[in-house]
């Protein structure tokens, strides 16, 4: 049986180092460690000795972790995931999900591509989500907002909640506008009256 | 949106100040008005900027100007077939050392006094007093090795006595962090592009005791880098770019825009930094922590001295570095593989026709001028120099090989 590789993942992003390592460890890969501070990072990498080295490329500090490599060898020689690889395709996965790998020279590819692989979904997985929890906020900002122009407009012209609500969306549909742009324009007029009151 | 007529040209920068000719290309309109659509991606390392000119995210980029030729001599992870056709400008960087050293720099080099000679013997005084303490040797951070700040700060420590190979620790940290490490000690001084320099000193970390305009006058740092792909399959749309890029470097080059540069610098998706400190660094003005403001002569300029003009002989100097401090092994012909890089035949092909200078030469000495001269140009008047290094020796493109055999001592070469 082969070695097992050790895996460095190097992510300032705490919860999506997470979730790769949890999905490495899935895979049966039980050498896995995870570095989210940079500080004193040479001397981490050569403690470690990792066979295959994961980092995010929103980290500026590459072009460092690079530099590494060449200058002191702390690690036996790691050269970037491109190298020798005719598989543009999955190269450019990796540059679009925004992950690289080095692995040391020599190692076979095709022992490094599933986890090379495996980082990008789970890459592509959490800006998904992240995405998500984005829209999902927005969403309730959203109907806060209606909420207070409603009450608002329940107070002002002392109507009901449903008359309120279907006076924003009559004006909505009449200006082409989106219920919650009214709802804003409410919530904004009232509040230059308030201040105007003071 | 009156993109949809334009050709969109992707090209990636880091956030200094010397982006500042491709960043007022696209909002000053310069890139619209050739036809191009100047989609700039704000990136957080130049080994990204790399890779994704390699996939072909990016066309084009905001460069070190060593980095092509690097590409060129393999010194890249991957292949990757890189020109630059033109320079983003001369100077802008500056050396700054932490606040915990300063003291003992001032006994040496008075505030108001930048002068890389002076600046040079103060530090190589503080090295060697550490040396005799038995103190470890200073931590100097660059933003890459491969880069005008590594060669330059080497080049300077070297000439003033220090070996930047065994006195010093020379690291590398990304630009916008400098200021963090140097506040927190883990580094004592480091040489980067503006304005990251004028941030450790309004943060009070430490201060400016050089500038690169001071170690080699007039002397080149960023470029435009080209796939070569990209100038293969639309040479007119490269030439559009170039002519955009230098009428935008013309009017970056105008004192009277600095105030709105640095208006568009500082802002959220460029360097997201105050514009005052912006404009100081764009007029080479750096506010001491008692309360002195020093002028830092042609610190930086994006048009000027032929600032966008490709010389063969600057692609030569850093190919004698990369030689001289074993970047690169020495050879005839890496150092025409170096120069085949630099394209002055494109920039003059792309701007023969319009209002911008042209140098008659393609190579110069360097060092060469003490003072401003009129030099042959067509078109537009030109004015080149004073170009010199401050320890006084020339760089002569046709001797490269006796250079680099001169500063190694006599070895290697």
């Amino acid at each position: 049986m082969q070695k097992p590789l050790s895996v460095l993942v190097i992510d300032e992003n705490g919860p999506r180092a997470a979730i790769i390592e949890a999905g490495l460890r899935a895979a049966g890969h039980d050498s896995v460690t995870v570095v989210n501070d940079m500080n004193g990072i040479a001397r981490r990498i050569s403690d470690i000795d990792p066979d295959v080295i994961v980092i995010d490329l929103e980290s500026p500090n590459r072009d460092m972790l690079e530099s590494i490599f060449q200058v002191t060898r702390v690690v036996k020689r790691p050269v970037a995931m491109f190298v020798d690889s005719s598989d543009q395709a999955s190269i450019e996965a990796a540059v679009d999900a925004g992950v690289s790998a080095y692995i040391v020279d020599g190692l076979r590819q095709e022992r490094v591509k599933p986890i090379l692989d495996l980082a990008v979904s789970r890459f592509n997985a959490f800006s998904r989500m992240a995405r998500e929890l984005e829209e999902v906020r927005n969403e309730l900002a959203e109907r806060k907002v209606i909420e207070r122009a409603k009450a608002i407009l329940m107070k002002t012209r002392s109507i009901g909640e449903d008359e309120a609500y279907r006076l924003m969306r009559s004006t909505a549909m009449n200006q082409n506008r989106k219920i919650v742009d009214i709802a804003e324009s409410i919530v904004t007029a009232a509040s230059l009256f308030e201040t105007g009151k003071k | 949106m009156a993109s949809k007529d334009l050709m969109p040209v992707r090209a990636g920068f880091l956030p200094l100040t010397d982006a500042a000719i491709l960043i007022a290309a696209r909002e000053k309109g310069f890139a619209a008005l050739e036809g191009i659509d100047l989609i700039l991606h704000r990136e957080a390392s130049w080994a990204n900027i790399r890779d994704r000119l390699s996939v072909g995210h990016f066309q084009v980029a905001h460069l070190l100007a060593p980095m092509p030729i690097a590409a060129k001599l393999g010194l890249t992870p991957m292949p990757l077939d890189l020109i630059a056709p033109m320079a983003l400008g001369l100077g802008g960087n500056a050396v700054t050392i932490a606040k915990a050293h300063m003291p003992k720099i001032r006994e040496l080099l008075p505030v108001g006094e930048l002068g890389a000679g002076p600046a040079g013997k103060a530090l190589a005084g503080l090295v060697a007093a550490r040396k005799a303490a038995g103190e470890p040797p200073m931590t100097l951070a660059v933003v890459h090795p491969h880069s005008g700040h590594n060669y330059d700060l080497r080049y300077w420590l070297s000439a003033s006595g220090v070996d930047p190979t065994r006195d010093v620790d020379i690291v590398i940290v990304p630009p916008p962090l400098m200021a963090d490490a140097l506040e927190a000690g883990r580094i004592d001084g480091f040489c980067v592009g503006e304005p990251w320099s004028s941030v450790a000193m309004a943060r009070g970390a430490g201060e400016i005791i050089t500038t690169k305009s001071s170690i080699w006058r007039s002397s080149p740092e960023k470029v435009l880098g080209v796939t070569g792909d990209f100038h293969r399959r639309e040479p007119a749309a490269v030439h559009a770019l170039l002519r955009s890029l230098v009428r935008a470097a013309k009017w970056c080059g105008d004192r009277e825009n600095f105030e709105e540069l640095s208006m568009i610098l500082g802002g959220a998706p460029y360097l997201d930094q105050p514009p005052h400190l912006v404009l100081q660094a764009l007029a080479g003005r750096f506010a001491y922590p008692d309360g002195t403001e020093v002028r830092a002569p042609a610190f930086f300029m994006p048009y000027e001295r032929a600032a966008t003009f490709p010389w063969l002989s600057h692609a030569l100097w850093f190919y004698s570095q990369m030689a001289r401090w074993g970047d690169a092994p020495w050879s005839v012909e890496n150092a025409r593989a170096a120069q085949s890089t630099f394209r002055p035949d494109i920039y003059r092909a792309a701007l023969s026709g319009i209002a911008a200078a042209l140098p008659s030469a393609n190579a110069k000495v360097e060092g060469a001028l003490d003072v401003q001269l009129p030099v042959g140009s067509s078109q537009e008047a030109l004015v080149l120099g004073p170009d010199g290094f401050f320890d006084g020796k020339v760089f002569d493109p046709d001797l490269v090989e006796a250079y680099v055999h001169d500063q190694m001592g006599g070895k290697g070469v």
